[in-house]
């Protein structure tokens, strides 16, 4: 296939789906199948075969549309009018949208969803542009949209050096937590001297709370594979990997389809799109360690060994799988690089701050009323995000802390809701960025307890190769617990601080490092409740049963439980 | 539950003086030796030929053949590492190492029926651990485990990527969403009293279809 052919194949595709004067999407992906999605898809075709009109109206099982929390979701594209969004779809409700607005043009009032919600208002889709409006499993619909027309483009009209180039001038940093300029690593492993080099996408996506990666994966897979195809262009790699998380099987499947579908046309495997540049793709799967995403565990997983990570220098950049100069990037990542190829380094540097460019995708959750994938621009409030796009906190509680970067990252209290969201920012609050979960607290939530499950948590991943980080995280999960049973005293808090300088200062790898993150911050903007813990053994959120005294109090406790038992 | 291998055919002592020999990270590409079909018979050993012969034994492969083995075996058994072990010619102490080093693979059987509960950050802030605790004292295990009879599996998740539904779980291979303590009982002890076919395993029936027997 060359470019001509592409250019048919989007327009004979285009011209099939103006034939039908209303397209029903219906949303397929995970939150919405697990509220009854695929009844709604079943509803919505029994009622257009019923009413003879498959000729008018189709229904296209798409990806995420983004308010997850109110699934399943419907939209409906009439030609000539604004998409119209349907939440809270049961069955019933559909076979009503079939007759009443797609056939009759009649709006069913109850359950539509407002188009000029700030939900979708205050939202700026750049990665996931085709998200929701496009059928994953379909090449024609994404090509249909002008999808592998930017490889095309790369391949016919650029250097590998002008792309990466190009890539630098957009500013685009790196979307799997450190955010490192990316041109500048693509530049450093095209310079690289080896034969043989390989691109390596980064789905394993291990931050609870997150899934933008997956839904990126699921709903467009096919821009994280023109991505990357660009990027094997722009340093000179034959072939690529994608790493997917085991837990994500349906993200694996689509992929593994979209790579055959691609090669099956000349998109991707040899000579793609009729030029001397070949790229193949495989998919490895992972096996449910958190680790395995940092850049050097991933490289040993994929080449079937225990993900443990080894020290850098040397980098991927200059010797990553089997020795040979490897670039990794973050899926999202690559979900950028299409649209920066499309519109150009300077449309694109145009969106968000002045050293965080474009936008970021982040998987809203928590106590917040409407939860859901959200992507806008970097320089964002916090507040905007928490309580236009997320409609604030529900039962009228209080707003007390936002967390965002998972296991590496912070909690933000109130008085910083009106930060800037950028790397910069965050980074100075004591967060991070992160990879994009952001998970609203309220006033429920006990911040001890927080520190200690994210402890759990670092302690349960650690895999064990260096001392700090093995023995480190269980002694400061120990004392986390006995702040939060009651036992502790204002020793512990002095070791644990002490402890968590250690750590971060020694460990290995980025877990290591950054598994303190989550404790000091609370213990620098919640310290109150640390003591609180400590001192009167209270917990203010009532999360923590507090039944244990320290061991120098049990002399008086003793007698006391003895009597209560009698 | 599956003594798959019969251990004449199997003796450590001659595994290890083989593999000892080797340089673990040593990359084969082809085999000179066709598998012989597998001695127990067992159709299922065919899937993992297969996955093995798609990556040309190469030993970079390994934990792809562990994926396919454990999910036609439903765990990895002893065994079967050593069977792994020895196609790809890695000392049975690597598969091991890595067999216990990634949580996706067990090597203990699954209860008959089983519930994943989500303890991801969004599930936790909206109360997971309640549900946990809730089914341990219904069940007696802790999470992680199977009951006695082998009849309930219960297990804690990562995060299921459906927080927009938090608190999340899987009953049986159905995810539920916005759970409570006394809705997740309910469901679990529906799923463990109705006669729904264990889910581990692939049926001999399944396999059947699947393998192109030469
Ligand atoms: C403990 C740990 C976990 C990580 N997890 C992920 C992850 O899940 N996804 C990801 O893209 N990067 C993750 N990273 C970051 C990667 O090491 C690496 O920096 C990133 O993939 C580079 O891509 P980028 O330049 O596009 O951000 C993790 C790092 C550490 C230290
Ligand atoms: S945290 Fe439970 S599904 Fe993500």
């Amino acid at each position: 296939m060359n470019r001509a052919d592409l250019q048919t194949m989007a327009q004979r595709e285009q011209e099939k789906q103006a034939r039908f004067q209303c397209r029903l999407l219906c949303c397929a992906s995970t939150p919405c199948l697990s509220s009854g999605g695929a009844a709604v898809q079943q509803a919505l075709q029994d009622a257009i075969k019923e009413s003879e009109a498959s000729a008018e109206v189709a229904v296209v099982s798409t990806g995420c549309m983004g308010p997850c929390s109110r699934g399943p979701v419907v939209t409906v594209q009439v030609q000539g009018e604004d998409d119209v969004y349907y939440e809270n779809v049961t069955p019933e409700t559909a076979r009503q949208i079939v007759a009443d607005h797609a056939l009759a043009g009649q709006p069913v009032q109850e359950k539509l969803l407002p188009s000029d919600l700030p939900f979708f208002a205050k939202q700026t889709k750049v990665v996931l542009s085709n998200s929701g409006l496009i059928d994953p499993e379909r090449l024609e619909d994404y090509v249909a949209r002008g999808g592998y027309l930017a490889l095309a483009y790369a391949l016919r009209e650029m250097t590998p050096e002008e792309v990466c180039v190009e890539i630098s001038q957009s500013g685009l940093r790196g979307r799997g937590g450190a955010g490192y300029p990316t041109g500048l690593k693509w530049d450093l492993v095209r310079k690289a001297p080896s034969d043989k080099k390989y691109v390596v996408a980064n789905g394993d996506e291990g931050d609870p709370g997150a899934y933008m990666d997956r839904t990126l994966m699921e709903s467009d897979p096919h821009r994280v594979l023109e991505g990357m195809a660009i990027a094997g262009y722009a340093v000179g790699a034959e072939q690529g990997f994608i790493y997917v998380r085991g837990e994500y099987p349906v993200a694996a499947k689509r992929l593994e389809r979209a790579i055959r579908a691609a090669e099956r046309r000349g998109l991707l495997g040899s000579r793609v799109l009729d030029s001397s540049f070949s790229f193949r793709i495989d998919i490895r799967i992972g096996a449910g360690a958190f680790v395995c995403g940092e850049e050097t565990a991933l490289m040993a997983s994929i080449m079937g060994r225990r993900g443990q990570p080894v020290p850098r220098p040397p980098y991927p950049a200059q010797s990553g799988l089997w020795g040979h100069p490897t670039l990794i990037n973050n899926v999202e990542t690559f979900g950028n690089i299409v649209p920066i190829i499309e519109h150009g380094a300077q449309w694109y540097a145009g969106i968000g701050t002045e050293k965080s460019k474009g936008t970021k995708i982040f998987a809203l959750a928590g106590k917040v009323e409407n939860t859901g994938l959200i992507e806008v621009p970097m320089g964002i409030t916090l507040r905007e995000i928490v309580f236009d796009i997320g409609g604030g906190i529900p039962d009228g509680r209080e707003f007390k802390a936002a967390q965002t970067g998972g296991p590496s990252g912070g909690c933000i209290p109130p008085q910083f809701l009106d930060t800037k969201v950028d790397y910069e920012s965050l980074k100075a609050l004591g967060s991070i960025m992160g990879s994009g979960g952001l998970i609203v607290m309220d006033d429920q939530s006990c911040m001890p307890d927080v520190a200690k499950f994210f402890m759990e948590f670092c302690m349960d991943e650690s895999c064990g190769k260096c001392v700090p980080c093995r023995v480190g995280t269980v002694q400061m999960y120990r004392i986390l617990q006995r702040i939060t049973d009651g036992s502790a005293t204002l020793q512990d808090l002095e070791n644990l601080e002490d402890l968590c300088t250690m750590v971060r200062e020694t460990s290995l790898c980025g877990l290591g490092q950054s598994a303190p993150n989550p404790v000091l911050s609370t213990l620098k903007y919640f310290r109150n409740e640390y003591e609180d813990h400590i001192e009167r053994r209270t917990c203010e959120a009532g999360v923590c049963e507090m039944t244990e005294v320290p061991v120098m109090a049990l002399v008086e406790e003793l007698p006391r439980r003895i009597r209560a038992a009698a | 539950m599956l003594c798959v291998l019969a251990h004449k055919d199997w003796d450590f002592l001659s595994i290890a003086k083989e593999t000892l020999a080797m340089q673990p990270p040593r990359t084969r590409t082809q085999r000179e030796v066709a598998p012989a079909e597998h001695p127990s018979g067992d159709p299922r050993f065919a899937l993992i030929d297969r996955t093995l012969k798609r990556f040309r034994f190469q030993q970079d492969a390994l934990i792809e053949v562990l994926h396919t083995a454990q999910e036609a075996f439903g765990f990895l058994e002893e065994d079967l590492l050593l069977y792994v072990a020895r196609q790809l010619k890695l000392p049975p102490s690597w598969v091991y190492g890595v067999a216990t080093f990634y949580h996706f693979f067990s090597l203990k059987p699954q209860g008959e029926h089983n519930c994943i509960v989500c303890m991801g950050t969004a599930c936790y802030v909206k109360r997971a651990a309640e549900i946990v605790a809730t089914l341990q004292a219904a069940y007696g295990i802790e999470a992680g485990h199977t009951t006695p009879d082998g009849k309930f599996s219960l297990n804690t998740a990562r995060c299921l990527g459906s927080c927009g539904l938090a608190p999340v779980l899987i009953v049986d291979g159905e995810v539920l969403g916005r759970e409570t303590p006394e809705g997740t009982l309910a469901a679990v002890q529906a799923a463990v009293a109705g006669k729904a076919a264990p889910k581990v395993a692939v049926s001999a029936n399944g396999v059947d279809e699947e393998v192109e027997l030469p």
